[in-house]
């Protein structure tokens, strides 16, 4: 029960909840600007719930997962995005989904499916973190939501990053991490992977002048 | 006995108090933005006067439109009944529980709009229209934060949930803290403070509350508006014993009452501070945009079932 564990194991819990707001938030929101921020949020909030997790199982390479975290997920890749928005001059656009409120109510429907998902593999585990598995499942879901539901570039990139995220929460707390060689090279990839977007993003705007990936299904550049 | 006396004068200190945070959060706000502030005792004296006036009532006006200030005032008076204000245990939490609570606030607004739509005035009609359509929205997201509570505390009884919490000592709860964040936004909405709508402001595109009492005077205005007062101090007065309930009086005796009322003046005071702020900070948002808001509190509420039921019991 949640009142007999320490405070710092009750912080992870309350943390993973957070993680799971944020990704609510980024689900809902729609300001291009806001949308980075938040991912930002979510990196930190991510970091600190692993230098928890670190503490409370005495694996010390878990915090510099959690430092290479921050240091990525947190800063790097937000200012990353930040930058390249500004440059597009995109920054004070809105990226919403189409239905904001039935996205918000599918995506609670999905925490549900992941909660009956993990529940038998929970029972495995004795660890304080297992109860997180499920969030760290929903976490991969919205993320993936958040890039069927949008349809410009910036918002679709953020999601796919939330998702990684949601990849390396869910090592954190099924087995306190990876290895640390999978570890360094998936952050190596997710960091090729943003610059490689910050290519692409003007790539896309050369070639159909907008950064509206919808129009990418169309053949002909006329009007129907 | 004494119990019940002790409940009925908690119950007759927190109606008088009702105007009185109304007055403090308002003098905050005049701080924080550079004017004079009115002093504290002006909504007494608003009271006073809307009082003494004469009622005036419109020839097509019908009973409902008479009967409805009395109405909202009682429901509105066995609200502040129910909450747990100084001391928990009191004879009176036994009568409603939490979801009762609702259904006061629920009665009293129904009447509200209807009696807005009764003269038959545009900006009654708008004005319930308008308060209808927020609280269709707000009412789902604050029994989805009761039920969460209820979860955690095994019990819908407003005495029973802050005992539970007061047993348990400081828990960090990823539920609770959900539950807080959306009754406060619902609070935001239901008592129509800034950014869903201004209390201050009879400007016509804009308002809500306002819009449904503009045909009333005298002693029914003053009864709708203490009544309103009340509700924020209701409100007020959940969140910070249900969600910090340290220092509510468990018993009697005199000692722990006058701790507790000390300890909720402060609380409340701090309260009101952080109301004032978050109204100076904020805009009013448009009235197309609260659905928006609402659907946060609503998820805000389900994030922390859903946060009870995956994190806190297994």
């Amino acid at each position: 029960m949640l009142e007999q564990l320490p405070l710092y194991q009750q912080a992870i819990l309350t943390l993973a909840a957070m993680v799971l707001f944020t990704s609510f938030a980024l689900l809902a929101q729609s300001r291009v600007v806001s949308i980075i921020h938040i991912f930002a949020w979510q990196g930190l909030l991510v970091a600190v719930t692993t230098a928890l997790v670190a503490y409370d199982s005495g694996k010390h390479d878990l915090y510099l997962s959690a430092i290479m975290t921050i240091a990525l997920k947190a800063l790097f890749i937000p200012w990353l995005l930040h930058r390249l928005v500004k440059r597009l001059g995109i920054d004070r656009e809105e990226h919403g989904a189409e239905h904001p409120a039935t996205v918000l109510m599918i995506g609670a429907g999905l925490v549900i499916f992941c909660y009956y998902v993990a529940q038998p593999i929970e029972q495995l585990s004795a660890s304080v973190t297992r109860n997180t598995i499920a969030i760290s499942m929903a976490v991969v879901l919205l993320g993936m939501l958040m890039l069927v539901s949008r349809s410009k570039a910036v918002a679709q990139v953020v999601g796919f990053m939330s998702l990684e995220n949601g990849l390396f929460f869910a090592a954190v707390a099924a087995t306190h991490g990876m290895p640390m060689a999978v570890e360094l090279g998936v952050a190596f990839d997710v960091l090729v992977a943003a610059v490689i977007f910050g290519v692409f993003f003007f790539h896309i705007r050369d070639s159909i002048e907008s950064l509206d990936v919808d129009q990418l299904n169309r053949l002909s550049e006329q009007d129907e | 006995m004494n119990d019940w006396l002790l409940a009925l004068i908690e119950l007759i200190l927190f109606v008088a108090l009702a105007p009185l945070f109304s007055a403090w959060v308002k003098r905050v706000k005049c701080w924080l933005q550079n004017r004079r502030a009115p002093a504290l005792l002006q909504p007494y004296r608003d009271l006073r006067r809307l009082f003494a006036k004469q009622v005036l009532l419109s020839h097509n006006a019908s009973p409902v439109f008479r009967a409805t200030p009395y109405i909202i005032a009682g429901a509105t008076l066995l609200a502040a009944a129910v909450v747990p204000f100084i001391s928990v245990n009191l004879p009176t939490a036994a009568i409603a529980d939490v979801i009762v609570l609702a259904g006061f606030f629920a009665l009293a607004r129904f009447f509200l709009a209807l009696a807005g739509m009764d003269v038959g005035t545009a900006f009654g009609g708008m004005g319930s229209s308008r308060e209808m359509t927020i609280s269709a929205l707000a009412e789902p997201a604050m029994l989805m934060a009761v039920f969460t509570l209820a979860m955690v505390a095994h019990s819908t009884n407003l005495s029973t949930v802050i005992d539970q919490l007061l047993a348990q000592g400081l828990v960090l709860r990823p539920s609770l803290l959900f539950a807080l964040l959306s009754l406060v936004l619902v609070g935001i909405a239901e008592t129509g403070r800034i950014p869903i709508d201004n209390p201050a402001t009879h400007l016509e595109l804009t308002m809500i509350h306002e819009a449904m009492i503009l045909e009333y005077s005298g002693r029914h205005l003053a009864l709708i508006e203490w009544a309103a007062q009340l509700k924020l101090l209701i409100y007020g007065v959940l969140i910070v014993n249900i969600f910090f309930p340290w220092g509510i009086a468990t018993s009697g005796s005199p000692g722990a009452l006058a701790i507790a009322s000390g300890v909720v003046f402060v609380k409340l005071l701090v309260l009101g501070v952080l109301l004032a702020v978050g109204e100076t900070v904020l805009a009013k948002m448009r009235l197309f945009r609260v659905p928006a808001f609402l659907v946060l509190a609503l998820t805000l509420a389900l994030i922390g079932l859903l946060s009870h039921i995956i994190l806190e019991v297994g």
